[in-house]
């Protein structure tokens, strides 16, 4: 099969970016991929501002708190409260920062730091801190992996999830240390227990102030001679950093998982290689390795193109991105990433989503399919998730109160009302006989399609607008647009 | 544009063919019930970490009545077991079956190296790993990947909620999970979702995955909904979420599909506050649910091929906190319910509070073990295979 221009660069907007948007979907024929590379790197370029979404109150109280001993002495209600508005803030984060997926201009920087948001799999129930980490997620998302890796490391937020706080002379916590190098660098095998021992110490004193700056706490720190990959020294935390740079197997480790995440997951070792050699010797320059990348003709071979099953945050953004839509409630995009399995800043745990077939069961396929629907239909939604951790729990059930006032109101509430004006437009100058194919082409990556025979017996044929309005729904409701 | 999702999808009637077949015709075509001897295990998941000292209650020892002036149970309210163990007051029923030798309770289940977070130690225990791994599959879900090689039907393994838990997803192969069997069938009866099924023929393995998985749902609901309405159970339920989840996987049981696993779960017992009313609340509805359930299975005969389990992430600390609570702790119990125990009442010693591990329960039996027992010796799995280890094998069963 000859793989259209189009298809391609709809590849490489679905990889280094979230979709195509509704607006410049229909000049996606004439541009080269080269182009449209180009395009995203430059809307990409400019520094990005700081995602906040801490409330009034909880920044107020966090400027009076001078010390650790100030929190100590508030009363359980005071904390409860604190407790609760931070999760309310988090949940606002996540919103946010979608809506910059949907969105934003700076698609490839958004997309890159949704890829270091799964690798830097972090959990935490303060705001300040996880705002935090998406800021230097954001900033650091295509500059240098050393730099990335550093400043997350030095972050409160990951100092906290992996216990580093904990970590002390004498009596050393090892979680950081092992993680740092299984999850964020080398992955396992490539070291031993007594790498791991010994890197811990070698983060002792590493910690975090209450105002969210790192510290580094020499009372805490073990200064003693350790032996780490096989160097020895008086090793401290950056030092085991750098160390951790100077390994080969930590750009093969970086590259294969990006090669999986953006090309497929199958992975080609002859190419992957080839990358992680490069990203090696260009001192881990992200950039350049996704150049590398979306730049090369085997990026468009027909086996990468449809091959990725996307993530529940892949699939919720690109439907919005081609169908502009106001929703009703925004909170409803929380229930769906739950629902679907994926909570951004609440991954299942520091290795993060599995992502591939583990998106799909049975439940999670069938309310992908009616999603579509439920939108453009303007269908409540209802699903009930349980309360199953510690973060969500007693906070889903008041978002299920919620729902369920909601879908009280019957046809009254409106899930969503999508601006069907430039999705249509796309296909203004398409022939009546092209236009279903074209739809198809457009709404889906995958090599097999939903026949139109069989399409034809479900579209709309009241006007060349309901025609297109509903084949785009039909094609979005199909296993096939799981795919991209 | 409004369109009206069923209008929209030219959704057929509920009263398609099949389910115009008279009851009275559909029931000459199978046997009525299931031979004795298809065990059925229904898992019931304490969401939150449940108190297990206030569940299962040391009423002769000094120091859980010091470590909980205010939310320790009296002797004279708990329900007693044994001269030393009283059961929380509102598990009557429960009582009931101990006496009669339908439940047993094992004291201070756990793993090494415990942690203390909701969301890591549930992990621990639907995946079946080690504190220090993260595991992607779950113990079920890899009971369905041994078993299930070439099944038809992803029905061996049910739960009832929106959302398939870790503990049954598979490698291959992922439980089905939903609340309410019409529900699901009404999703999957969409004549478009079976009009694009029956024409998929063959795409990259990918896609053939995705298809394989609609395929398996579309013709799983149509099972299972069938199946729920071949036996409705006549037995009166309490109207509670557990009391109306127990009720399907009743009417399930009495059917005869091929279903081996039930999964539900209760919750939230996550009590830093207001223990006692909370904890009582969710008892008093697990109380009535297993009440109604295990009668109805006593009277069809079905009492001694099903187990039921329950377990939660976590016990709670032995000291209660300043807010009329518990917090995170440790190792818990977990109660066993069947016609078919071989060993029942009390299978272990009551936690040694006199031992504590910096004020939590130190664990005595890793929770691998029942999960080996129960894969095993009711199962009739490949436990070792399962759970990548042998585990030693408890008795009661």
């Amino acid at each position: 099969m000859q793989v259209s221009n189009r298809l391609k660069n709809q590849h490489l907007l679905w990889r280094a970016a979230f979709g195509p948007v509704a607006e410049d979907a229909a000049n996606l024929d004439g541009l080269s991929q080269k182009e449209i590379w180009e395009m995203l790197l430059k809307t990409s370029y400019k520094k990005p501002g700081k995602i906040e979404s801490a409330s009034y109150m909880l920044d107020g109280l966090r400027k009076e708190l001078q010390d650790i001993g100030q929190i100590q002495k508030l009363s359980p209600e005071q904390k409860k409260t604190m407790l609760q508005q931070s999760r309310v803030d988090i949940n606002n984060l996540n919103l946010q920062w979608m809506t910059e997926m949907i969105s934003s201009k700076a698609q490839f920087r958004e997309k890159m730091s949704f890829f270091w948001h799964g690798h830097f799999a972090c959990r935490g129930i303060n705001i300040f801190h996880q705002q935090q980490l998406l800021d230097i997620v954001r900033n650091n998302a295509f500059g240098k992996f050393g730099d990335l890796l550093r400043e997350v490391s030095k972050s409160p937020s990951m100092l906290r999830f992996l216990n580093n706080q904990q970590n002390r002379k004498q009596r050393p916590n090892e979680n950081f240390a092992r993680e740092v190098m299984e999850l964020f660098t080398m992955g396992r095998g490539n070291y031993t227990e007594n790498d791991v021992k010994e890197a811990a110490r070698a983060f002792t004193g590493w910690g975090f102030n209450l105002q969210g700056e790192f510290v580094f706490r020499n009372n805490q720190h073990d200064d003693g001679s350790k032996t780490f990959l096989g160097k020895t020294g008086n090793f401290n935390g950056d030092d085991i950093i750098d160390i951790l740079l100077e390994q080969k197997q930590t750009a093969i480790y970086i590259t294969n998982k990006i090669y999986r995440y953006f090309v497929n997951e199958k992975l080609d070792e002859k190419r992957a290689d080839w990358l992680a050699n490069r990203f090696y010797k260009n001192e881990y320059d992200i950039k350049k390795l996704m150049e590398d990348i979306f730049t090369s003709d085997w990026f468009y071979d027909e086996k990468n193109i449809g091959s990725k099953i996307k993530s529940p945050v892949d699939l919720l953004v690109g439907i919005r991105r081609l169908l502009p839509m106001e929703l009703e409630n925004t909170a409803v995009q929380l229930l769906l990433q739950r629902a679907l399995g994926q909570i951004l800043f609440y991954p299942p745990n520091v290795a993060s989503w599995p992502g591939g077939k583990s998106w799909i069961d049975s439940s999670t396929l069938m309310l992908r399919l009616i999603i579509p629907q439920m939108i453009t239909a303007n269908e409540a939604i209802n699903i009930r998730p349980k309360t199953d951790d510690d973060i969500m729990m007693g906070q889903m059930a008041e978002e299920r109160v919620n729902l369920q006032k909601k879908t009280n109101f019957g046809s009254k509430y409106s899930a969503a009302v999508v601006d069907w004006q430039l999705p249509v437009k796309i296909f203004e100058n398409v022939s009546r006989e092209n236009l279903l194919p074209k739809i198809s082409e457009t709404v889906l990556q995958t090599k097999t399609k939903v026949g139109s025979n069989l399409l034809a017996k479900y579209l709309n044929n009241e006007s060349r607008e309901n025609y297109i309005k509903s084949a785009i729904v039909y094609l979005m409701s199909t296993p096939e647009y799981q795919l991209c | 544009m409004i369109i009206k999702r069923k209008e929209f999808l030219q959704i057929g009637s509920l009263a398609t063919a099949s389910l115009m077949v008279p009851q009275f015709l559909r029931a000459f075509e199978r046997p009525l019930m299931v031979p004795p001897g298809n065990k059925v295990l229904v898992v019931i998941q304490f969401s939150g970490g449940n108190d297990g000292l206030n569940t299962v209650i040391p009423i002769q020892n000094d120091i859980y009545y010091n470590a909980r002036p205010r939310l320790g149970i009296l002797k004279d309210k708990a329900l007693p077991l044994t001269g030393e163990v009283g059961l929380n007051p509102a598990l009557k029923a429960f009582k009931g079956l101990f006496d009669q030798g339908d439940m047993a309770i094992l004291n201070s289940v756990g793993y090494p190296n415990p942690d203390r977070s909701h969301f890591r130690s549930m992990d621990i225990w639907h995946s079946a790993s080690n504190s220090n791994e993260y595991v992607n599959t779950g113990w079920i879900g890899r009971y369905l990947d041994a078993r299930c090689k070439g099944c038809d039907r992803p029905t061996q393994a049910v739960e009832i909620d929106d959302i398939v838990s870790l503990a049954l997803k598979g490698e291959n192969n992922n439980g089905l999970a939903f609340k309410d069997p019409r529900k699901l069938y009404s999703i999957s009866n969409e004549k478009y979702f079976k009009d694009i099924n029956a024409d998929h023929h063959s795409g990259d393995e990918t896609t053939d995955y995705l298809y394989k998985t609609l395929g398996d749902t579309l013709s799983s609901a149509d099972y299972i909904y069938q199946q729920s309405k071949l036996h409705p159970t006549a037995e009166p339920y309490p109207g509670t979420t557990l009391g109306k989840d127990l009720k399907i996987i009743a009417s399930l049981i009495l059917s005869d599909i091929n279903t081996k696993i039930y999964y539900v779960s209760l919750g939230s017992f996550d009590t830093h506050v207001n223990q006692e009313n909370q904890q009582k609340k969710l008892f008093t509805e697990l109380n009535d649910a297993v009440q109604a359930f295990t009668t109805d299975l006593k009277k069809n005969n079905r009492f001694e091929d099903v187990l039921m389990m329950t377990f939660s992430e976590f016990g709670r600390r032995v000291t209660q906190n300043a807010s009329g609570g518990t917090d995170h702790g440790t190792a818990n119990n977990m109660f066993f319910i069947s016609g078919g125990l071989k060993e029942k009442g009390l299978l272990n010693p009551m936690p040694d509070l006199s031992d504590l591990d910096d004020g939590d329960l130190k664990h005595k039996v890793d929770f691998k073990d029942v999960y080996a027992t129960v894969l095993n010796k009711w199962l009739n799995a490949d436990d070792k295979m399962i759970l990548g280890k042998q585990y030693s094998y408890l008795d009661f069963i």
